[in-house]
C-alpha cells in the first residue's frame, strides 16, 4: 500500500514536469486531468481507519469535477474560441524545467523544516504537495495565454488537495463538496470569460473601424 | 435563523433568474434585502444559537460585518433601481441574480465558525461578483479588469485554502476530533497547536485573504475591478466585501493568538497595514480617475483596519469602529460618484467641473463623503482614526503613529485637490442644472447622516458590540 502511495506521489510530480515542458494546450489539459485522477485515488490508499464510504464519495466527486467536467469545459472553450493550441510561454520550456527542478529542491527543504505531526501517510506527501503548488504558480506566471493560466491554477489546486489528503478522513463532507463546487464554478466562470476575451479580440478590428463614425 | 439568512438570498436569486420582467426582479431584490435586514436585526435582539453542528454561528465581528453588508445591500438595491434605468435588460437579469448570490455568500462568510466553510464562502463571493464587475460588456477594459479580478483573487484564495490545511495539520497533533477546523475547538486547543504549522498557516491565510482584502502589495486587481464595475457594485465591493475578506484574516489571527503566536501575527498585520496606507496614499496623489481614487482610498482604509487590529488593545476597538465608518463613507462616495459619472459620462477628474451647480445634491454629498473619508471632525472616521493613533502613542509605537499621520495628511491633500476641483467651478457650457431623483440621492444622504452621527455619538448597543468585537480581534 505504502509503496503504491509513494509511486502515485512521484507520478503526480512527474506530471508537473510534463506540464512545464509541453507546448500544446490540449495535451496540457489532459495532463492536468490525469494528475487530478492520480490524486483522487490517494484518499483510498491513505485512509487510517477502516471506513471506505467517505473516501469513495470524495474519489467520485473529484473524478466527476476535475477529470470529467473541467477538461470538457476547457476543451469547449478551445473549440468555441478556436484558440491556437500553442502555449506561448513567457518563460521558455528549458528554463521552466530547470526552475521546476529548483522548486522541487525548495519543497524538500521546506518539508524538512515543517515536521509532520505523527507518522505521515508517506514521507513524500508534503514535498510532493509543495512541489505541485509551486510549479502550478510557475505555470501561472510563466504562460501568457489566459487558458494556460487556468491550467496553472488547476495545478495549484491539485497541490493543495494533496495537503488536504493528510486529514481527509476527518473533514466534514459538506466542506469538501463546497470546495469542489467552488473549483468547478470558478472554471465555469473563467470559461465564459475566456470565450468573451477571444470574441473581443476577433471583433477588435471592426471596432476600430466603427469608432470614428460616432464623432 | 442563520441558515435562513443564507438561503433566503439564494432562493430570491434563483427566482430573479426566472422572473420575466424587470419590475419583478427589482421587487424581488428589494423584498429579499428588506427581509434579510429584518433577520439581521432579529439577530441583534435575540442572538442566534449555533447551527450545522457549530459550523454556523454569529460572534461580535461576524454580526458587525453582516449588519454592514445587509444595510449596504438594501441601499444598493434602492439606488440600483435608478442607476440602471437605461441598462441592458439581459445584463440586468444576471446582475439581479448574482447580486443576491453575493449577499448569500457574504452572509455565509460572516457566520461561518469553520475555517473550511469560511473558505467556501469567500471563494463564492469572488465567483458571484465577477459577473457583476463584468457589467459594461462593450468595454475591453472591463474584460481585462474582470479577468484580473477572477484570476488574482482565485489564486489568492487558493493560497488561503493551503493556509487552512496548514492549520488543520497543526491541530492534528492532539487527540482526533469529530470535526476539525472548527474555530471554537481550535481556540480551545490553543497552545497544543503546532507552532511552525500555525505560523505558516497564518502567513498563507494573510496572503490569501489579504489579496481579496486589497492589502498592498497584493492589491493590484482592486483599483481595476472597483473602478470598472458599475457604481452600485463598487459600493458593495468596497463597503461590504472587503470587510468580509478582513474577517478571514481576523479568524487566522485569532487562531494564531490562541496558539501563542499572537505577536507574530500582529507584527505582520502592522507591517502590511502601514505598507497599504502608504501605497494607497501614494496612488491617490495625482490620480485623475475619480473611481480609481476611491478604490485606492479603500486600499488605504483596509491598511488602517489591519494596522488597528495589529496594534491591539484600544486600537482594535478603533479598527472595528473604523470598519463601520469606512463602509458608510465609501458607500456614500461611490453612490455620489456614480451620479456624477452618469451625468458627465466620464470618470476623468480633469474633465468634470461644477458638480455643485449641475448636480447640487450629489455635489454636496460628494463633498460630505470626502470630508468623512479623510477623517475630518465631526465625522466618524475622525473618531476611529484618533482612537487608533492614541492607542499607538500610548503603546510607545510613536514611529508607527507618525507614519500613519503623515500618510493620512498626504491622502487628505491628494483627495482635496481632486474632489474640490471637481465640485467647484463652472460646468461645461450648455448643460443646465439637472433634476436629481430621490432614489439617486436618498441612499447616499442616509449614509452621510449615519457617518456624521457616528462621529458625534456611538449608541450603547453598538458600543457594546464593538467592545466585544475588539476583544475577539485584538485582545
Amino acid at each position: 500500500m505504502r509503496s503504491l502511495l509513494d509511486a502515485l506521489l512521484v507520478l503526480a510530480v512527474l506530471f508537473d514536469f510534463l506540464l512545464l515542458g509541453i507546448g500544446d494546450l490540449g495535451a496540457s489539459i489532459r495532463i492536468s486531468a490525469m494528475q487530478a485522477a492520480t490524486l483522487a485515488a490517494l484518499p483510498l490508499l491513505a485512509r487510517e481507519d477502516g471506513s471506505l464510504g467517505h473516501p469513495i464519495l470524495l474519489f467520485l466527486g473529484v473524478l466527476a469535477v476535475k477529470v470529467v467536467l473541467i477538461p470538457r469545459l476547457l476543451f469547449r472553450a478551445i473549440r468555441d474560441a478556436s484558440i491556437r493550441r500553442e502555449m506561448e510561454p513567457l518563460i521558455g520550456y528549458g528554463l521552466s524545467l530547470v526552475l521546476g527542478g529548483g522548486l522541487v529542491l525548495v519543497s524538500f527543504a521546506l518539508a524538512a523544516r515543517l515536521p509532520f505531526p505523527g507518522p505521515p501517510p508517506s514521507d513524500l506527501l508534503v514535498p510532493a504537495a509543495f512541489s505541485t503548488v509551486l510549479i502550478g504558480l510557475l505555470l501561472l506566471v510563466g504562460r501568457a495565454k489566459a487558458l494556460a493560466q487556468v491550467i496553472g491554477w488547476l495545478v495549484v489546486e491539485n497541490g493543495i488537495f494533496l495537503f488536504g489528503l493528510a486529514f481527509v478522513h476527518r473533514t466534514p463532507m459538506l466542506v469538501e463538496m463546497g470546495i469542489l463546487l467552488d473549483v468547478f464554478a470558478a472554471v465555469f466562470v473563467m470559461g465564459i470569460m475566456l470565450h468573451h476575451i477571444h470574441r473581443e479580440f476577433d471583433r477588435l478590428d471592426t471596432r476600430n473601424l466603427t469608432a470614428l463614425r460616432d464623432r | 435563523m442563520i441558515s435562513f439568512l443564507v438561503l433566503l438570498p439564494v432562493a430570491a436569486g434563483l427566482a430573479a433568474l426566472a422572473a420575466g420582467s424587470r419590475l419583478r426582479r427589482d421587487a424581488l431584490s428589494l423584498v429579499a434585502a428588506a427581509l434579510h435586514l429584518l433577520g439581521v436585526v432579529r439577530c441583534w435582539v435575540h442572538p442566534p444559537s449555533g447551527e450545522l453542528g457549530g459550523m454556523l454561528g454569529l460572534d461580535a465581528p461576524g454580526l458587525l460585518f453582516l449588519t454592514i453588508a445587509s444595510v449596504l445591500f438594501l441601499l444598493t438595491a434602492v439606488y440600483g433601481g435608478g442607476y440602471f434605468a437605461r441598462a441592458d435588460p439581459r445584463a440586468l437579469r444576471i446582475y439581479a441574480a448574482c447580486s443576491l448570490f453575493f449577499l448569500a455568500s457574504m452572509t455565509l462568510v460572516c457566520s461561518s465558525r469553520h475555517l473550511g466553510l469560511l473558505w467556501v464562502g469567500i471563494e463564492a463571493t469572488t465567483l458571484a461578483t465577477a459577473p457583476l464587475v463584468y457589467f459594461h460588456r462593450s468595454d475591453p477594459r472591463v474584460l481585462e479588469a474582470t479577468w484580473k479580478y477572477l484570476v488574482l483573487c482565485s489564486v489568492g484564495i487558493a493560497v488561503a485554502l493551503l493556509g487552512t490545511f496548514f492549520v488543520a495539520i497543526a491541530a492534528a497533533y492532539g487527540p482526533p476530533e469529530p470535526t476539525p477546523l472548527l474555530l471554537e475547538s481550535l481556540l480551545a486547543r490553543g497552545p497544543t497547536l503546532s507552532a511552525p504549522w500555525i505560523k505558516g498557516g497564518f502567513l498563507l491565510l494573510l496572503v490569501g485573504y489579504g489579496t481579496k482584502m486589497g492589502l498592498a502589495p497584493l492589491h493590484t486587481w482592486l483599483p481595476d475591478a472597483h473602478s470598472e464595475a458599475p457604481a452600485p457594485v463598487s459600493a458593495l465591493l468596497s463597503g461590504a466585501l472587503l470587510n468580509c475578506a478582513f474577517l478571514g484574516v481576523l479568524r487566522g489571527a485569532q487562531v494564531c493568538a490562541a496558539a501563542g503566536a499572537g505577536g507574530f501575527a500582529r507584527e505582520l498585520l502592522v507591517l502590511l497595514g502601514l505598507v497599504s496606507v502608504g501605497i494607497g496614499a501614494a496612488c491617490i496623489v495625482g490620480q485623475n480617475d475619480l473611481k480609481r481614487m476611491l478604490a485606492y482610498s479603500s486600499v488605504e482604509h483596509m491598511g488602517i483596519l489591519a494596522l488597528g487590529v495589529g496594534l491591539g488593545g484600544g486600537a482594535a476597538y478603533g479598527a472595528m469602529l473604523h470598519g463601520l465608518n469606512h463602509s458608510l463613507a465609501k458607500g456614500l462616495l461611490f453612490f455620489a460618484a456614480g451620479n456624477v459619472v452618469l451625468s458627465y459620462r466620464t470618470r476623468s477628474i480633469d474633465a468634470v467641473r461644477g458638480v455643485l451647480r449641475r448636480l447640487p445634491a450629489s455635489g454636496v454629498l460628494l463633498l460630505a463623503g470626502f470630508l468623512a473619508i479623510t477623517g475630518l471632525p465631526p465625522f466618524g472616521v475622525f473618531l476611529s482614526e484618533l482612537t487608533i493613533l492614541n492607542a499607538a502613542f500610548a503603546q510607545g509605537r510613536g514611529v508607527v503613529a507618525l507614519l500613519l499621520l503623515a500618510f493620512l495628511s498626504i491622502v487628505f491633500i491628494g483627495m482635496a485637490k481632486g474632489i474640490l476641483g471637481l465640485v467647484q467651478g463652472a460646468p461645461p457650457e450648455g448643460t443646465p442644472r439637472e433634476r436629481e431623483s430621490p432614489v439617486a440621492v436618498g441612499p447616499p444622504a442616509l449614509l452621510a447622516t449615519a457617518a456624521l452621527a457616528l462621529g458625534v455619538f456611538v449608541p450603547g448597543f453598538l458600543d457594546r458590540l464593538l467592545e466585544q468585537a475588539a476583544r475577539i480581534a485584538g485582545g
